[in-house]
């Protein structure tokens, strides 16, 4: 991640430095940063830092006093301002949706501008509705009768309508709540594995800058790049006092977090097929040393029983409990630790689609953040 | 001459015998409230786009607006007749025009700045980021997001100078305000033609004024309720 050929930077920031009109101090200064293509950065900082200035002057929102920004190849300060925009998405906090268009003509802005045909628009404004999944029947309906959650969807649509290669977004999920936030935080993630649009993406919050982008960049009072890297080794070797102290407390759980459950190695656990006998059953909690058993039939996992329950007869009479709390190979090792924490069992137990995966014990993730 | 029978309160007979004649001055009302808000939203425009371009230009186009706004009507004719000449019925119109217009200025002027100021920072800088040009934003999102700010202004200039035009009569104009004064100045009050002056410039008032509640609606879909 950290060398990427020079072919394959997408935006580069050439010693850009931003100083307001009556600004003492410069926003932002002499700052160096590349983005390759595909990756998804996240600018993250305490306010002042400069992300989301640095972020606008990428789109030219606002203009760099010096200094040089290239995008795809081009000389971003040399080709009209409204074309450069024209080839970025741009998503910011407050949305903006245009209140006197329907949901399907804000979704058609640029191509509009682009002077693409009515077919074209039509076709891309439909398949745009499918990708970010909203109803069709919202497409004649004007942005006041969306929620908020619906709106950021027309707003990350809009964005997308013209194929632009680079997503500009500033703090897109900051005005929703936060269950609707996780939500459409993963949806986007999942948007992007199909897309892998070049994203850069400002956050106030340091979670959500670890858990989008594949690289972080920690941004210090006045655009000073205190450390740009992936999550995961900012989180195990912040560069100095001033990154680690902005990662906060709990720098083992948010590594977790970022960890998907399919990356560590599942074990079977006590568990048997529903057709074995007792002597089985018994041998297999005895193996564990656990007085419960998981109950398979095939690759479904029934639930639990306790030891006491096995009286020697039939397990196909038994009446399984089932697991209060099972996960799937996406959920993050820190759900898992929640998952083993909160269940009399001592584990997690992984399920995809119904199909038993296997289960996690609390050394299986401590071996994880340990290693 | 327009002749007065004086027993009734309300003379059928006159309105009448007067049928072409009301309808013209109808007309004639029409035309001098039409004429003075077409110039006045070309110039309130001009003065609105001065004003957004230099914020602290506002309070000097407010106060201007606002004393031409205040000064009475009458005084407005006199200070004007001398100026522009009241001879011909060219001079007439146009003085009275001058009056008119001068009394829609403030308030289409605070409209369209308060209308345009009221497009949300956020849709502008998504409208700018999205690749709009300065002058395409204006035109295709501020101007129609400002729109019913601007109709509730072109409703009340509208009201203002319907009620406005009936004084123009001082010029032999006037429109309906021609059958106030004609009623006021005989010797003996004449009720009939004065009823039908006023009551007919407020009816005209009253139905634009729902014809342009009307027409915004048409023109706003998205700021009405749609009950969803």
């Amino acid at each position: 991640m950290g060398s990427q050929a020079a072919t394959d930077i997408m935006i580069r920031l050439d010693n850009v430095t931003k100083t307001f009109a009556g600004g003492t101090r410069p926003a932002v200064e002499n700052l160096s940063l590349d983005v390759g293509r595909g990756e998804f950065v996240t600018l993250v900082g305490p306010s002042g830092c400069g992300k989301t200035t640095t972020l606008k002057m990428i789109n030219r929102i606002i203009e760099p006093t010096s200094g040089r920004i290239f995008v795809d190849g081009r000389d971003a300060l040399a080709v009209p301002a409204h074309e450069l925009r024209r080839s970025i998405g741009y998503v910011i906090q407050q949305i903006g949706l245009f209140p006197h268009r329907t949901i399907a003509q804000n979704i058609a802005t640029v191509p509009l501008l682009l002077n693409w045909d009515r077919a074209r628009i039509d076709a891309r404004v439909a398949e745009l509705v499918e990708i970010v999944g909203l109803e069709p029947g919202m497409l004649t309906r004007y942005p006041s009768e969306l929620s908020g959650g619906q709106q950021q969807r027309v707003g990350v649509a809009r964005a997308l309508a013209a194929d632009p290669p680079v997503l500009l977004m500033d703090e897109p999920f900051g005005a929703v709540d936060p269950i609707v936030r996780k939500r459409l935080q993963q949806e986007f993630l999942n948007l992007q594995g199909r897309l892998e649009k070049t994203i850069v993406f400002v956050t106030h919050d340091i979670d959500e800058a670890v858990f989008m982008g594949t690289r972080t960049a920690i941004l210090n009072v006045g655009g000073v790049l205190e450390q740009y890297d992936t999550p995961e080794t900012i989180l195990a070797n912040p560069a100095n006092a001033f990154v680690e102290d902005f990662l906060g407390g709990e720098r083992g759980l948010k590594r977790l977090a970022l960890r998907p459950v399919s990356q560590v190695g599942m074990k079977r656990g006590p568990v048997v097929d529903v057709s074995a006998g007792a002597d089985e059953a018994r041998r297999v909690m005895n193996e564990h040393s656990v007085d419960w058993l998981g109950l398979l039939d095939g690759d479904r996992l029934l639930g639990w029983v306790d030891g006491s329950q096995l009286d020697g007869g039939d397990l196909r009479l038994l009446e399984p409990r089932p697991f209060l709390v099972s996960l799937d190979s996406q959920s993050s090792l820190r759900e898992a630790l929640d998952a083993v924490v909160t269940s009399h069992a001592r584990v997690a137990v992984v399920v995809d689609d119904g199909v038993y995966k296997g289960m996690l014990d609390l050394e299986a993730i401590a071996e994880e953040i340990t290693e | 001459m327009i002749l007065a029978q004086e027993t009734a309160l309300f003379d059928w007979e006159w309105v009448g015998r007067n049928l072409d004649s009301i309808w013209e001055r109808t007309l004639e009302h029409l035309a001098l409230t039409g004429v003075a808000l077409a110039v006045g939203i070309v110039i309130a425009t001009g003065l609105s786009a001065v004003a957004l371009r230099r914020p602290r230009s506002y309070t000097t186009i407010t106060a201007a607006t606002g004393l031409l706004y205040t000064i009475p009507s009458l005084a407005v004719f006199a200070l004007v007749a001398p100026l522009v000449g009241i001879g011909t019925s060219t001079q007439r119109f146009i003085t009275a025009e001058i009056a008119l217009i001068s009394y829609t200025l403030l308030i289409l002027t605070r409209n369209i700045v308060t209308g345009i100021n009221g497009v949300p920072a956020g849709v502008r800088e998504a409208a700018t980021g999205m690749g709009y040009r300065d002058g395409e934003r204006v035109r295709q999102i501020e101007l129609p997001l400002a729109l019913p700010a601007v109709m509730a202004g072109i409703r009340i200039a509208t009201v203002t100078v319907i009620g406005l035009v009936t004084v123009t009569a001082l010029l032999g104009l006037g429109g309906l305000g021609f059958f106030i004064l004609d009623g006021l100045r005989r010797s003996i009050i004449f009720p009939t033609e004065i009823v039908v002056g006023v009551a007919l410039s407020v009816s005209l008032a009253a139905l634009i004024d729902i014809s342009l509640l009307g027409l915004g609606r048409v023109l706003t879909p998205w700021a009405q309720d749609r009950g969803t």
